[in-house]
């Protein structure tokens, strides 16, 4: 049976003003009710697609045909009046108002000709989220619920508005897997409802587990739309990169040495003096691969903060090497040859008008090598950079290009080459993958383990289990500031169990032997 | 000294200080809820003062000054334009930061620079002179006189004959608290306030709320400059603004940028501008006490970041 394609996308074509072509000829079905995944890697053009579909972009060549009828899409405002919402991958909702308020944000309800009507406004919320099975309080304010819900909250913006087709943009990145799940349920609820959904995905299982057809993009061009049930995870990442990804690594047996850094007792409260990290103690080796899952936001950007000296009011000790690093300024504990990936790339891992040799070079050209008495030696610092460039395959025309100008994965690529380039014992990389191509990810991972090898300390933090299951040698699950549990067979571990922790359902008293001595 | 500060005279000494900052510290609220630091009220309250002077006497040519309702009608006539120009300088301000992209710091500090230069030219050309607008025959906001009230001891006499703009500053902050916390608009100018991207992803142009939280705010300021100029004095002084805006600003900041708390914040900056006003009878240095509202000011903040610090760290220390 033929169902009706609700949005035909035919022969999209998008160069940018910097003559980048982001889409070349693609078009996109979607027809009635279905889950239709838009696969590809970073820069593969999916984005460029969804935001001509959405009206921030408008495409140079192409048609867009809404239920058979040809459509121009001028705005955002535009396709929201059209039946189309987005979810966002970085939540769009105002943080102090409450739940309801952000769903009715630019169309109140009024009553008294210019007042809000709040009551309406609460029992409207509370409607739609009835009729979708969202269990959400929307009252409570934004700021105060987890991430999870804000994403349903998200979802609800979108259909109040009357959504027909969503957008959704990695919307499992930064949900736990029973979250995830939840939100599969949902989505299956308003396939029923008869919505149509767009699914953008790196995981190719979930695509797997809830997409009726994917297309996958590869270098602005669409490879074709498939039917998920007919494909193996295999072909859908060979037509998305062209090879095959390795997401199993050769890896040898962790050769530990001395202990490089040692966290006793670590309490750290945020700036509005929630305690983040609660009485936390661990050791760890050279030569090993510390893994840390958990939700965001349960202490894990703190450690990082208070390990990397970004932040010093804390409670407890941390040494590097046996040497306390409370009274060392950021510089000398880097200096203690430590690396850091930081998690947001674009706030703390890099300028962005700034172009890619600067970068390369902002915490080492004070070295003797490219530093001389007044100036820096630019000669030896552009050898330099041409070489990194090189060897962590930044896909660039020069140094000279801003960082900024760079996919998401390129950037990561100029941050880990300048990380790495030290000669680092311990490497902090917090979300050294997240958003980047599979490509990109892969590589990172390899550079990791090979550091592992050479008896570099790690603390891997990820939201991406798969990553922090194949390469950690130790896991620990961080779940409200502690360590909810610790592997240290990471090899058996099941990712069921892996988001009970996460969650907090489960927890383990007694760490010591395995976190430390 | 203290004769006076018990006397009805010093509270109504107090609501005369307050009211421009009110009008003000309203203004850069509205303003800072949308996102925007508004430095320009100090340059938007001082050409107010000077065009409440120019209008209400244009309102004065036209309606005469013979009766009290044709005095009342050359007021209204002014403080109307007033606002309404002041609603424009508001607009010029968000044109410049919001369509020409200009820093609002620098171009805040452009309009207080034009409207500090600006006056006294506008006062030589008009008038022939350079300090005050003596020479000009304004027309003050009217004396609101309550009869049956007024007649009660100390409550009546502070109650009635207190100008008209005293009790609009206070009936601005009851709208602006409406206003911001219970209508669509007001939602709208928070939401943008807050996360611009979360209030343009549901369809709400930012640079729109913008503009309207701006011409609000420069509506308020020139209600705060006319009263400079039409009822704490009776004419145009030169820099007559005096700070009134910058410290409306922290006036603002200290009461998180809500209008009743910064209706508190701006009666305790009265207080000190009624304080040093008294003072002057004393023969205490003019220059230290013309010190006291912007001691109070630099005070205020001081105490205020303190507090939030210590706040901060019990919260830190408390495991």
């Amino acid at each position: 049976m033929e169902k009706q394609a609700v949005l035909r996308m035919e022969h999209i074509m998008k160069i940018y003003s910097n003559g980048v072509v982001a889409n070349e000829d693609v078009s996109l079905d979607l027809e009635e009710g279905e889950i239709h995944a838009l696969l590809g890697e970073n820069g593969a053009g999916k984005s460029t697609l969804m935001k001509v579909l959405f009206g921030i972009e408008s495409p140079d060549e192409g048609k867009i045909l809404l239920n058979g009828v040809e459509t121009v899409i001028k705005s955002p405002q535009d396709a929201i009046a059209k039946g189309i919402g987005m979810v966002h991958q970085h939540f769009m909702l105002v943080s102090s108002l409450t739940v309801a308020e952000n769903i009715i944000l630019g169309v109140a309800p009024v009553k008294n000709l210019f007042l809000i009507d709040k009551k309406r406004a609460i029992q409207e919320a509370e409607a739609i989220a009835a009729k979708y099975n969202f269990n959400i309080d929307v009252t409570a304010r934004v700021e105060e619920i987890p991430v999870g819900v804000k994403q349903k909250v998200e979802i609800l913006k979108a259909l109040y508005r009357g959504a027909k087709i969503l957008i959704l943009d990695e919307p499992t990145a930064v949900l736990t897997p029973q979250e995830t799940n939840e939100l599969f349920v949902q989505l299956e609820k308003l396939k029923e409802n008869g919505h149509t959904v767009i699914f953008i995905s790196h995981k190719l299982d979930e695509i797997k587990k809830i997409c009726n057809r994917a297309t996958i993009m590869r270098n602005g061009k669409s490879m074709g739309t498939y039917s998920v049930a007919d494909m193996s995870t295999d072909d859908m990442s060979r037509l998305m990169v062209g090879r095959q990804v390795v997401l199993e690594f050769d890896k040898k047996p962790a050769n530990r040495t001395e202990t490089m850094l040692k966290v006793r007792d670590l309490i750290v409260h945020n700036s509005q003096g929630v305690q983040k990290i609660d009485h936390l103690s661990f050791d760890l080796k050279g030569g090993e691969i510390l893994g840390i899952a958990g939700v965001e936001g349960n202490g894990q950007s703190e450690l990082v903060e208070a390990i990397t000296g970004l932040n010093k009011n804390y409670h407890g000790a941390v040494q590097i090497r046996g040497e306390d690093i409370r009274k060392k300024t950021i510089k000398e504990i880097r200096n203690m040859n430590l690396a850091h990936i930081p998690e947001d790339r674009m706030k703390s891992g890099c300028a962005g008008t700034l172009n890619i040799l600067e970068n390369m070079f902002s915490n080492q050209y004070d070295r003797k090598e490219f530093s001389g008495r007044l100036f820096l030696k630019s000669k030896k610092m552009q050898q330099k950079a041409q070489e990194w460039i090189k060897e962590y395959l930044v896909k660039c025309n020069s140094y000279k290009q801003n960082v900024g100008m760079l996919s998401g994965g390129n950037i990561q690529k100029v941050i880990v080459a300048r990380e790495f380039s030290t000669g680092p014992d311990l490497i902090i990389a917090n979300q050294p993958t997240r958003g980047i191509d599979v490509g990109a990810s892969e590589f990172i991972r390899k550079r990791l383990l090979e550091f592992r090898d050479a008896g570099c300390a790690i603390i891997l933090i990820s939201a991406d289990l798969n990553e922090v299951l194949s390469l950690s040698d130790r896991l620990a699950v961080m779940y409200k500031g502690r360590f909810a549990s610790v592997f240290t067979e990471v090899e058996k571990v099941q990712e069921e169990l892996l988001g009970q922790y996460m969650l907090g359902i489960k927890k383990d008293d007694r760490l010591e032997g395995a976190m430390y001595e | 000294m203290l004769n006076g500060i018990f006397s009805v005279e010093f509270v109504n000494s107090i609501l005369r200080a307050t009211t421009p900052i009110l009008f003000a510290t309203m203004a850069s609220a509205v303003a800072a809820k949308a996102g925007i630091c508004n430095m320009a009220l100090e340059g938007m309250m001082l050409l107010s003062a000077l065009f409440g002077v120019l209008f209400s006497a244009m309102g004065g040519g036209i309606f005469g000054t013979a009766s009290g309702l044709s005095q009342f009608a050359s007021f209204g006539f002014g403080f109307l334009l007033t606002v309404l120009v002041g609603g424009l300088i508001g607009l010029i301000f968000a044109f410049c930061i919001l369509h020409m992209k200009a820093d609002e710091i620098l171009a805040a500090i452009a309009l207080n620079l034009i409207a500090s230069g600006g006056t006294v030219m506008i006062l030589m050309a008009v008038a022939g002179e350079k300090g005050a607008s003596s020479t000009i025959a304004s027309v003050a906001a009217p004396k609101v006189v309550i009869p049956l009230i007024g007649s009660i001891p100390v409550l009546g006499e502070i109650l009635s004959g207190q100008n008209l703009l005293t009790w609009l500053s206070i009936l601005a902050v009851i709208v602006m608290h409406v206003f911001l916390y219970k209508t669509p608009m007001g939602l709208k100018i928070r939401a943008v306030g807050e996360n611009k991207n979360a209030a343009e992803s549901v369809g709400i142009s930012a640079r729109k709320i913008q503009y309207i939280a701006l011409v609000i705010s420069g509506m308020l300021a020139s209600m705060g400059g006319f009263y400079l100029s039409g009822g704490y004095m009776n004419m145009f002084t030169r820099e007559m603004a005096a700070g009134r805006g910058y410290i409306a600003l922290a006036a603002s900041s200290m009461g998180a940028d809500t209008p009743v708390g910064g209706f508190l914040v701006s009666i305790l900056f009265g207080i000190a501008q009624a304080v040093a006003n008294l003072m002057q009878l004393t023969t205490i240095p003019m220059q230290l006490i013309q010190l006291i509202p912007y001691l109070t000011t630099l005070i205020g903040l001081g105490i205020y970041s303190y507090a939030r610090m210590k706040r901060r760290k019990k919260l830190l220390s408390s495991e």
